[in-house]
């Protein structure tokens, strides 16, 4: 009896390891793919503009809200700390430092793993679970190339551009709560919040905006596209795409901070 | 079949398994050149999986699939969307893509395989088959928008536009009331009387496969349990048959 059940135990082990390895490979085919297709032009560029205004446009409201909410809260909670050493003077130079290298690439990568990777989770999930992608394939329509490769290099695109914009409406918010506690222009604020941003700095959260813009879309894509069991399979992708990402959105800022150290 | 006539689709011994699910179990079959096959049989017996293999959507365990001259199995990434565009695939589902009107999802196939080709001609393309399915009047609506039947005959001039030499049918009459399943036949008939086509109609009506079919193929359990016209298959002793005759015509 405990033979059988160590055969059976080793068997189902066996069959998890297999499974896992699989797995890697499938998902080291998909990403692999992008980088064939980026080696093939010509490009889909009316698809590609077409996602980058769904990626970006319709983001904007909620990127705005959030990165303006931030810059305020973020200054009026940092006041009180400076005003005890009477360096509040230095405050546009912590927001700038915090939003730039750290804030609004994040807060825009995971606002966009939230709205944009469950979008295209959703829609090629449900492409895929009614035959419309088999449908593309047995057409020789290519469907990677015209649904992963348009929506991942629109994401690639589109978050940075989102990161930068979060950045300015975050400085805005900051700037609301400074001029209304002391006499301050614009133009000193923001000069005073990029005196201690350096364009490698800038550089450094470019850098990390494009890689998480290809984490979002490629695992967006993978769960949209490898859905199986009907409308419950759809819901799964979605999910699977937000917080698949969202954890390797916090991974990635972890090895990005890390190798960008070695250049300082 | 008639001997000496050009064979489009050579299947021999085709297994496929799903895990331990032992879905085909040693298929053959052939499919002249104009011909149309109605393969016939209760769901889950591997009809759908069959054509699946023949566009090469799945890949068999054992057996050889020859289409139009070529093995499927063993053609590279642009061989096997070489032959895809001589073979029309018409879904259970019509798998209409679903953001593009009838007109985009009819010219899409076109815009992508056929770059050279101007804006006009592919609109007169587009224009020709709808007028073949005769839905002209549907060319800006959604899929959203469209009834049952007419998802179907959307779903057949999007692969009649590729003008293949092979259509294959997976249940192109379910779900559809009897009007529209008239309708859906005498289209398949009329494709292959005015393109020459060759087809497998994957079906459990005996209507569709009494009126589209020039020969039947009756599976049961993963293998083709009679072969022959209409007539020669339903005549047969084997009980199984008979229920499945029984219960659609009694």
């Amino acid at each position: 009896m405990e033979v059988i059940t160590n055969t059976k135990r080793k068997y189902y082990l066996s069959k998890g390891i297999d499974g896992f390895f699989f797995k890697i490979a499938a998902i080291a085919r998909f990403v692999g793919n992008y980088f064939a297709q980026l080696l093939k032009p010509p490009y889909e560029f009316s698809e590609i503009v077409r996602q980058c205004y769904k990626i970006g446009c319709n983001s904007l409201p909620l990127i705005s809200l959030t990165g303006f909410i931030i810059g305020i809260v973020f200054t009026k909670q940092s006041r009180p700390s400076l005003s005890d050493f009477g360096a509040t003077s230095w405050l546009p130079s912590l927001i700038g430092i915090a939003v730039v290298k750290a804030l609004a690439p994040l807060v825009t990568a995971l606002i966009c793993a939230g709205k944009v990777g469950s979008g295209i989770g959703a829609e090629l999930g449900a492409m895929k679970v009614t035959e419309q992608i088999e449908a593309m394939d047995v057409s020789a329509s290519n469907p990677y190339r015209y649904l992963v490769f348009t929506r991942v290099t629109a994401c690639v695109f589109m978050v940075p551009m989102l990161m930068l914009f979060t950045s300015l409406v975050a400085l805005m918010g900051s700037y609301l709560n400074v001029s209304a506690n002391e006499h301050i222009s614009i133009a000193t604020f923001i000069a005073n919040a990029f005196d201690k941003v350096s364009f490698l700095d800038l550089n450094a959260s470019l850098i990390k905006s494009v890689v998480f813009g290809f984490t979002i879309g490629m695992v967006a894509c993978y769960n949209g596209f490898t859905t199986t069991r009907g409308t419950e399979g759809v819901g799964n992708a979605a999910n699977a795409a937000v917080v698949t990402s969202m954890y390797l959105i916090f991974i990635e800022e972890l090895m990005i901070v890390q190798i960008m150290g070695w250049f300082r | 079949m008639e001997t000496g006539q050009e064979i489009a689709i050579d299947i021999k011994g085709l297994h496929k398994s799903f895990g331990n699910n032992h879905v085909l179990r040693g298929v053959n079959l052939e499919v002249a050149k104009g011909e149309n096959v109605v393969v016939l049989g209760r769901s889950g017996t591997g009809k759908s999986v069959l054509i699946k293999i023949v566009c090469g959507l799945l890949t068999q365990d054992e057996g050889s699939v020859i289409v139009l001259g070529e093995d499927v199995k063993n053609l590279n990434k642009e061989r096997l969307e070489q032959l895809r565009l001589k073979v029309g695939f018409s879904f259970q589902l019509s798998a209409l893509y679903d953001s593009m009107t009838v007109k985009e999802n009819i010219a899409f196939p076109l815009k992508r395989n056929f770059k050279h080709l101007s804006k006009i001609e592919i609109d007169k393309r587009v224009d020709a088959v709808l007028d073949s399915v005769s839905l002209m009047k549907t060319k800006n609506q959604y899929p959203a928008e469209l009834s049952g039947g007419q998802k179907k005959r959307i779903g057949i001039a999007r692969t009649l536009v590729l003008r293949p030499e092979i259509m294959l049918y997976d249940e192109p009459t379910a779900g559809l009331d009897p009007i529209s399943s008239i309708e859906i036949n005498n289209l398949i008939h009329n494709i292959k009387e005015e393109f020459g086509v060759s087809a497998i109609i994957i079906t459990h009506d005996l209507v569709c496969a009494k009126t589209t079919g020039d020969r039947l193929l009756m599976m049961f359990d993963g293998v083709v349990q009679k072969e022959g016209s209409f007539e020669e298959v339903f005549n047969s002793d084997d009980k199984r048959i008979k229920s499945f005759y029984d219960y659609n015509f009694t």
